[in-house]
């Protein structure tokens, strides 16, 4: 069969499943099972009105059942047992411990640490500036579709574009790495394997991520800049404040809950970053991140228990900034 | 403690003029107000006395000094804007103390000018709050302060009172009067749309309409001698009533035979030349009172009345076009529905225009 076909039966099959459950089971409640007439009309309209939520949301609590909740339980249990000739036999804190004892494990640690501190804070800091900045221009909107326009490419796809960004031909070739070219014109004296250099090779695939997220950043902070009442701008321009300090004393404070719900957000992503390392490093030239971590040891070297402690690891980190900015968003809400 | 010069000051967006033509000459000391209908530019020029809008023509000096293209915070002004413009992050003493602290002056000068003024306007029991655990008319007195810490030459004030409730609006209003009263030497400049405030605050009323000034003068001037049939209607509520009719005799007093059938004396000389002279005959409807002599400058039929207690206000019905007629009588009258009413007012009070202008102003 064609695979359009098959998708449009999909779509179909699907969505049509959704409308027909939430429609036909809504039927039942209200006509077979606590049908609102006879003596008991106001008892059962009482009663259809409390199931009903529970009706609706039971499809939402069945994924989230199989593809989270389980999935969660079962990696917990998986990190503490290990495989004993095809079955599995408890093995307390065994794997955490192997995996401690494992340099790329710190090495994950501790490039993800610094994945955590520089990409949300370059992304946040390049938003707010761009988000300032093409506010007062006259092509402003045009520069802001081009900034955000890097959220519309997958994280692979942009790594396949910055690969070419560092990409080194040996000396004597034309490089068609714009890095190495510039670096050549600038007086460098060979081509540089960028992604082979250890610390700034992180520093270079970060890059990747900041120049995606920058342009989200740009598009929350922009509407909160805008949000700002014009009055107080000009009271600080009365009271004598340049532009530098209108922006950090009068601008900045005022949007600082947007602020940290944007830096929350693109740290969680920080944290579960992977595709960028798997498509431009793969974790050599030590710049492993958990993430890939966990998958190597899972699917590559198919240790499941190490596999599952990494993952459990990751989920611990980031349970508690998820928390933290989930709250920030609701109080900006309000 | 400055005198402010407007020379043939104008103001254009693009092809369109707002504001053309503006000659004032505001002197230490007084106070200024802006009056004039929602989109007369009031605002506007308030805005670029402030800096905050370029000065597309003319000249603007402070002090013999030329200011317009002086960035905002060095002309020595202050402005007080319609909603407040607090700075929401800053306890109410920072957003007293944020000007000095730009300014870099010492931490113990500035503690001491925002207390004192915080006692001024009784807010020191708030200077650790944030501007939103005050009401409206705590956040206003902050405003007012924030503009007093500064010592500035000239105060600017943008409809300060209009997001005030009605019994908050006439408290704050006496309270600006006794601050001017006690900075005699404090120069300030007042925009409102509400001619009660214009009348009450102002040494001088400044009324702007069509992009230019209709008329300046002190609030009785404007009241007792309006230029134009625009400042007759604009000042007073309600608005003077204009009659149409022809001058009958000239001299030191001027007689004119009304449209509707009435006639009128007037006590504003004219010359020989305006006999048949087309007019429009002005009169308060504060002025009119009811006569039983057989000359009566309006008579006509009550179509409705507002009883308010201290006056009662008459509406009548009428025969050419125009606005309803109102007379404001004072106390209660009742039972004038559907009667007649006959009308005359004293020579003296009533005003005379040829094509919109005062025949006193010729």
């Amino acid at each position: 069969m064609n695979p359009a076909l098959q998708a449009l039966i999909t779509i179909t099959v699907g969505v049509g499943g959704c409308v027909g459950y939430f429609w036909l089971s809504n039927l039942v409640l209200d006509r077979v099972l606590f049908p609102a007439r006879g003596p008991q009309a106001g008892r059962n309209i009482t009663r259809a009105n409390m199931i009903r939520p529970w009706l609706f949301l039971f499809p939402a609590l069945v994924a989230l059942a199989v593809y989270l909740a389980y999935p969660v339980v079962a990696t917990a249990w998986l990190s503490l047992h290990r495989d004993a000739g095809g079955a599995r036999e408890f093995a307390g804190l065994d794997n955490y411990a192997r995996m401690m004892a494992e340099p790329k494990f710190w090495e994950s640690m501790r490039n993800n640490l610094l994945w955590l501190v520089v990409v949300p804070a370059l992304s946040t800091a390049f938003g707010l500036l761009a988000a300032q900045l093409t506010d007062r221009i006259g092509w402003g909107n045009l520069a802001k579709s081009l900034i955000f326009m890097p959220m519309a490419i997958s994280f692979v796809g942009a790594s396949v574009i910055w690969k070419l960004i560092y990409d080194a031909r040996p000396a004597g070739q034309d490089q068609i790495g714009i890095l190495n070219a510039l670096y050549l014109w600038a007086g460098g004296d060979a081509p540089q394997q960028w992604l082979q250099i250890p610390f700034w090779n992180s520093l270079f695939l970060m890059a990747v991520l900041v120049w995606i997220q920058a342009g989200f950043a740009m598009v929350i902070l922009s509407a909160a800049l805008r949000a700002i009442p014009e009055e107080t701008v000009e009271a600080a321009i009365l009271d004598g404040a340049n532009p530098l300090q209108i922006f950090f004393r009068i601008k900045v404070p005022q949007i600082r809950g947007t602020i940290v719900v944007v830096w929350t957000t693109i740290t969680i992503t920080v944290l579960k970053v992977f595709d960028i390392v798997l498509a431009m490093t793969n974790g050599q030239w030590e710049t492993q991140v958990l993430a890939n971590y966990m998958y190597d040891k899972f699917f590559r070297a198919f240790d499941v228990g190490v596999g599952s402690a990494a993952a459990m690891v990751i989920m611990a980190l980031v349970t508690p900034i998820l928390v933290w900015n989930v709250r920030n968003a609701r109080r900006e809400m309000q | 403690m400055a005198d402010l010069l407007l020379r043939d000051v104008s103001k254009s967006y693009g092809q369109v003029t707002v504001l053309r033509d503006i000659n004032l000459d505001i002197r230490r000391g007084e106070l200024i107000v802006f009056v004039g209908p929602s989109g007369c530019g009031k605002s506007t020029l308030l805005r670029m006395i402030a800096g905050l809008e370029r000065i597309s023509g003319g000249d603007f000096l402070i002090d013999g000094v030329r200011m317009n293209d002086v960035p905002p915070a060095q002309r020595g002004i202050a402005m007080v804007f319609q909603s407040y413009a607090l700075y929401p992050h800053m306890t109410v003493r920072d957003n007293m103390s944020f000007a000095l602290k730009l300014a870099k002056r010492s931490d113990a000068e500035i503690r001491a000018a925002v207390d004192r003024v915080a006692q001024i306007l009784q807010l020191t029991p708030y200077l650790d709050r944030l501007p939103k655990a005050l009401s409206g008319g705590q956040r206003q007195r902050v405003a007012i302060g924030r503009a007093i810490v500064r010592d500035p030459k000239v105060y600017l004030f943008d409809e300060p009172l209009s997001n005030l409730d009605a019994a908050l609006r006439v408290a704050t209003r006496i309270e600006i009067a006794q601050l001017k009263e006690a900075m005699p030497h404090s120069t300030m400049v007042y925009v409102t749309h509400d001619q009660v405030e214009a009348m009450t605050l102002a040494s001088r009323i400044v009324v702007l309409a069509g992009g230019g000034i209709a008329q300046v003068g002190s609030p009785l001037e404007l009241y007792q001698r309006p230029r134009s049939e625009f400042v007759a209607q604009f000042i007073g509520s309600p608005s003077m009533n204009l009659l149409a009719g022809t001058v009958a005799s000239t001299g030191p007093q001027t007689l004119v035979r009304l449209d509707g059938g009435g006639v009128a004396r007037v006590a504003i000389p004219t010359a020989e030349a305006d006999l048949g002279l087309r007019v429009n005959l002005g009169v308060r409807p504060e002025d009119l009172v009811p006569t039983d002599a057989p000359d009566a400058l309006f008579a006509g039929e009550v179509e409705i009345t507002e009883a308010l207690g201290e006056v009662t206000l008459l509406y009548f019905r009428r025969q050419d076009q125009g606005a309803a007629v109102v007379a404001k009588l004072p106390g209660i009258h009742q039972g004038l529905r559907r009667s007649t009413v006959r009308l005359g007012a004293d020579p003296a009070r009533l005003h005379l225009f040829h094509q919109g202008q005062s025949l006193l102003w010729r």
